[in-house]
This record gives C-alpha cells, sequence and structure tokens, in this order.
C-alpha cells in the first residue's frame, strides 16, 4: 500500500482521537450531574439501548436522533456539550409499543449524545454516541 | 408564540386488533431556546413547547418532556399499540400556557 | 485571489487521495411519498459548456438530510405550503378576491414554476413567480404587494412549486428573454466581492469539493424554495442569491433586483431537465 500524505494525516488523527479518548473524561460534569440526579448515583449497565446518530450532522440546529430500549419505562436525552445539556424525556405509557421515539435535536458542537433508561425493574442502562458538528461553507 | 402553531399528526386509518402502528408528529413552533441573543445584544427570552403527550381511548402511549434542545418545528416518531377502535389525541403544552391539541380516528378491524 | 486559489488546491489534493466520497454526488435516487419521482441528473443542457451532468443538489446532502424531503410529512417545508394553501382561499383586498376565485384548486397551476422566470409580453420583461404572485395581488385582487422574501411570499411560492414537482424544469432562454438570460450568465461569471468569487468558482468549477465542511453542490435552484436545517424555515431563491453574494464580502444586490432576476432566469436555465422538487430540504 502507497503511503499517501492523506493517508499519513488519517493515520495521525486516529491515533490522536484514540489518545483523547482515553485521557478525556467521558461526560462533562453538568452532564454527570443530571445523570446522577436521575439515577440517584445507581450503577448504570450497558447493552440494552439503541441510540442512532448520524456520525457527522449536516448542521447542528437540526441533528435526528432515534432512541431504543425494550424494557424501558422512561429514556432521558443528554447532549454533553450543550449549554444545559437535557434534551427530552420520553416517558412511556401502557399502550407504547416498542419503546423507542425519534426526533430532531439541536447541537452546539461535536459531542456526545447520551440515553439514559429506565427500566422496568428499575435498573438503569445507557448508550452515547458521538456526533461531530460540522461549520457550514463560507457561513452562508 | 400562539399565533402560526399548527399540529400535524400521521396515524393510520385502519389497523387490526393488537397492531403495532408507527405515529409521527410535527407542530410549527419556533422553539425560542432562550440562549440567542437579539441585535442589540438582549437575550430573547426561551418560549417552548415544554410537554407532548399522545393518549389512545384514555390511556397513555407516551409523555415526552421537551427541553429548549429540540430542534424548531418539533418532530417525534414512535410506536403504538391499538386495542380497538378508537381515537388518539395528541396534546403540546406551551410555556405560555398555551395548549394545542389535535385527535385522530382509528378503525380497528 | 492567492487564499482562494490554496484553499481550493488543498481540497482538490485531499479528495483526489480519498476517492470519490467527496468528489461526486452520491448515487441516490428521489422519491417523495413513494409516489413522485424526481430526476436529479441529467444531460447538462447544450448552452452550457463546462458541465456534461446536471445534478440536484439534493445528492449532495447526506442520507439524513435527504431523508427527511423523501415523505410530506417529514418535510418542515410543507407547513409553508400549508399556510399558502390556507392563503390560497382566503379573499382579500378591494376586489374581494382570493387565489382560488380565478385559479380554481392549486394544482390548476401544474406545470408554472417549471417554465418560471418567464417573458411577460404585457410587461415588456421576464417575471418570476414572485412578481406574478404581486401582480395578481395588485391589479386581479386589489390587494397589497407581499415583501418579496418575506413568509407569505416564500410559502406561495413553495405551494405553486409543491404542485409541479417532478415535472422538468424547462424555462426559455431564448426570443425576448434571450438579453435577460445573457445579463444572467455575465453575472454567473462576474467575481465579486474581496474574496473575488464568482458563482462559477464553486458552482461549476468546484462542485463536489468540500468548502470547510459542507460538500459543494452545482447550486442548482430546481429545489426551492427550500427548508434549511441551518435556519428552519423556507428559503426563497433571491434571499439565497443574497446570502452567497453576501459571503464573497460584496454589496449585494437587492432581492426582486434587475439583476437578481436575470441571475435566476440564467440558473434555472442551467437545471433545464431536472425535476422542480420544491420545498426541498437542505443543510
Amino acid at each position: 500500500m502507497d503511503l499517501t500524505r492523506r493517508k499519513m494525516l488519517a493515520l495521525g488523527t486516529s491515533a490522536l482521537a484514540m489518545a483523547s479518548l482515553g485521557a478525556v473524561p467521558a461526560f462533562a460534569s453538568l452532564t454527570d450531574d443530571a445523570i446522577a440526579e436521575l439515577t440517584g448515583g445507581a450503577d448504570i449497565g450497558e447493552g440494552s439501548v439503541t441510540l442512532t446518530a448520524p456520525e457527522i450532522a449536516e448542521n447542528g440546529n437540526t441533528v435526528p436522533i432515534g432512541v431504543e430500549a425494550p424494557g424501558a419505562v422512561e429514556i432521558t436525552l443528554y447532549a454533553d456539550g450543550n449549554p444545559v445539556p437535557n434534551v427530552a424525556t420520553f416517558k412511556f405509557g401502557p399502550l407504547s409499543a416498542s419503546r423507542s421515539a425519534s426526533t430532531r435535536i439541536r447541537l452546539a458542537q461535536t459531542q456526545n449524545v447520551v440515553a439514559i433508561a429506565k427500566m422496568e425493574d428499575g435498573s438503569f442502562q445507557m448508550a452515547k454516541a458521538e456526533v461531530k458538528v460540522t461549520i457550514g461553507g463560507c457561513g452562508g | 408564540m400562539a399565533s402560526g402553531v399548527k399540529p400535524r399528526v400521521k396515524v393510520p386509518k385502519t389497523a387490526a386488533a393488537g397492531d403495532t402502528i408507527t405515529i409521527k408528529t410535527l407542530i410549527s413552533h419556533k422553539m425560542e431556546s432562550g440562549q440567542r441573543k437579539d441585535d442589540d445584544g438582549n437575550i430573547i427570552p426561551r418560549s417552548i413547547i415544554n410537554r407532548f403527550t399522545a393518549d389512545f381511548n384514555g390511556q397513555n402511549v407516551i409523555d415526552v418532556t421537551l427541553e429548549p434542545a429540540i430542534s424548531t418545528n418539533p418532530y417525534f416518531e414512535f410506536e403504538a399499540i391499538v386495542p380497538e377502535s378508537g381515537e388518539f389525541t395528541f396534546t403540546w403544552y406551551d410555556d405560555d400556557g398555551d395548549v394545542y391539541d389535535t385527535a385522530k380516528k382509528i378503525t380497528v378491524s | 485571489m492567492q487564499l482562494k486559489a490554496k484553499t481550493i488546491g488543498l481540497v482538490t489534493t485531499l479528495s483526489i487521495a480519498c476517492g470519490p466520497v467527496w468528489a461526486d454526488p452520491d448515487t441516490d435516487q428521489l422519491t417523495i411519498n413513494g409516489d413522485i419521482t424526481i430526476i436529479t441528473e441529467a444531460a447538462a443542457p447544450s448552452h452550457m459548456e463546462y458541465i456534461d451532468t446536471i445534478y440536484s443538489g439534493w445528492r449532495f446532502r447526506s442520507d439524513e438530510t435527504q431523508a427527511v424531503q423523501m415523505d410530506d410529512f417529514d418535510n418542515p417545508g410543507m407547513l409553508g405550503v400549508e399556510n399558502a394553501l390556507a392563503a390560497w382561499d382566503t379573499e382579500e383586498g378591494s376586489e374581494g378576491k382570493s387565489c382560488a376565485s380565478c385559479h380554481g384548486a392549486a394544482e390548476s397551476l401544474a406545470g408554472i414554476r417549471a417554465v418560471y422566470p418567464k417573458w411577460n409580453e404585457a410587461k415588456g420583461m421576464v417575471t418570476t413567480l414572485e412578481m406574478e404572485v404581486n401582480n395578481c395581488r395588485e391589479t386581479r385582487m386589489g390587494a397589497e404587494k407581499w415583501k418579496y422574501t418575506g413568509g407569505d411570499m416564500t410559502d406561495m411560492v413553495a405551494l405553486i412549486s409543491s404542485v409541479s414537482r417532478g415535472m422538468p424544469v424547462n424555462v426559455a432562454i431564448d426570443g425576448p428573454a434571450q438579453s435577460t438570460w445573457e445579463a444572467g450568465k455575465e453575472l454567473y461569471y462576474t467575481r465579486t466581492g474581496q474574496l473575488e468569487l464568482s458563482c462559477a468558482n464553486c458552482h461549476e468549477d468546484s462542485y463536489g469539493l468540500m468548502i470547510r465542511a459542507d460538500h459543494l453542490s452545482q447550486g442548482q435552484i430546481n429545489g426551492f424554495p427550500t427548508y434549511r436545517l441551518k435556519n428552519t424555515k423556507l428559503n426563497s431563491v433571491h434571499a439565497r442569491f443574497k446570502g452567497c453574494v453576501r459571503d464573497t464580502r460584496a454589496e449585494t444586490f437587492a432581492p426582486g433586483s434587475p439583476e437578481f432576476i436575470a441571475l435566476e432566469l440564467y440558473v434555472a436555465s442551467r437545471g433545464n431537465g431536472l425535476s422542480v422538487e420544491g420545498p426541498s430540504v437542505r443543510n
């Protein structure tokens, strides 16, 4: 394989990204606080929540997000880089089918979207996804 | 923000008993976040829809709390079980106290 | 100019290295409501010297943005169409008429969007849809004119576009419209502003490349009015022209000015063969 300049750049970037993932705490503290308030400090498991979000949002003003967590009674969405981390809470009633919902949200910058599901047994599950928010062309 | 707010919902007209159906809702609303400033540098006060509910024959399907991070013209898609013929009711609650609602009938065969 | 040349140069290097992912429009096909087939790719009209194939801006957008336009319920631009449908039936002005009084159903205007801007014999000039809407309001309804890029106007143009969706754009560029078309072409290739950019620099020479994080389209206007995720409202063609010219750091022409009318005719003619798809959804 020819190691072009572009590929070098790409390799360099991903190495950097890996390094920073290890170094930086997973959430901003405002989001930690908001999640702690929801869970009362209980352990949060992973694996039961599916969070659907674009890897790159063409505009941060309108980003399509979907969540699904079979067995959840409610799901709360957070955006850890927004001025206010809470985004929405979906409480599922008796006639809810799949415990899923989709909406469109605002993201002020590249950040993690976090979904915390409260399950029927009172335990908590989470999923998160990084969404890169891009800046438009010439500002127009 | 009471002017120009118009709810839209998409619900199938018919279903079989116990079927899962997909519902979509969209309401025209600015969702002023309270984070923006006007040309004079003053904060534009928050004015959003803060809650949305969907019920069927008096039983809840979904109850959503909205924060300012929900985009202009709030859009939701979710699934419901329809045990019998009846009516879905959809309600949006505005910060200014206004309530917008709409209803859709569905026939179960 | 130095800066611009460098920027485009850099982008070119990157996109060659990483293959066609960035360099071209995608290959997705657009059908709206599972029903209206939209032509998003066509052979360029013969008057275009430097481009062989024309593409709708839809083909340059991400899958998520594309999806919003594929169902009218999901497309917030249709909120504007609904507003206009109410206005369509509203009697206004000294004559007590509505649009419906003369035109009947809005569907009676199917095909109109596809051929505008168009030569207006009575006025002796090329007119846009916005001008014709105001012409109706003033002379037939005795009502106040709408602001050229105002919400009422853009909603109404979206309604008139929506009933022509799927029909190929086919504006006339010869006959009495020819001199206006030529003036528009002249503008298209004229560099403006401190950045010294013409329409062609970005939308003809560089479409498919990235301008910062944005995938540059051909600047086609078959999808206007367009609902932008950026400002969450319907945007008119002339408002978009103004934004583009402003971004070259130039004093812009006014919406509704002879310059923008001519430019609209010319840019529309570069899309002859693509389907009308307004109200579209873009970033």
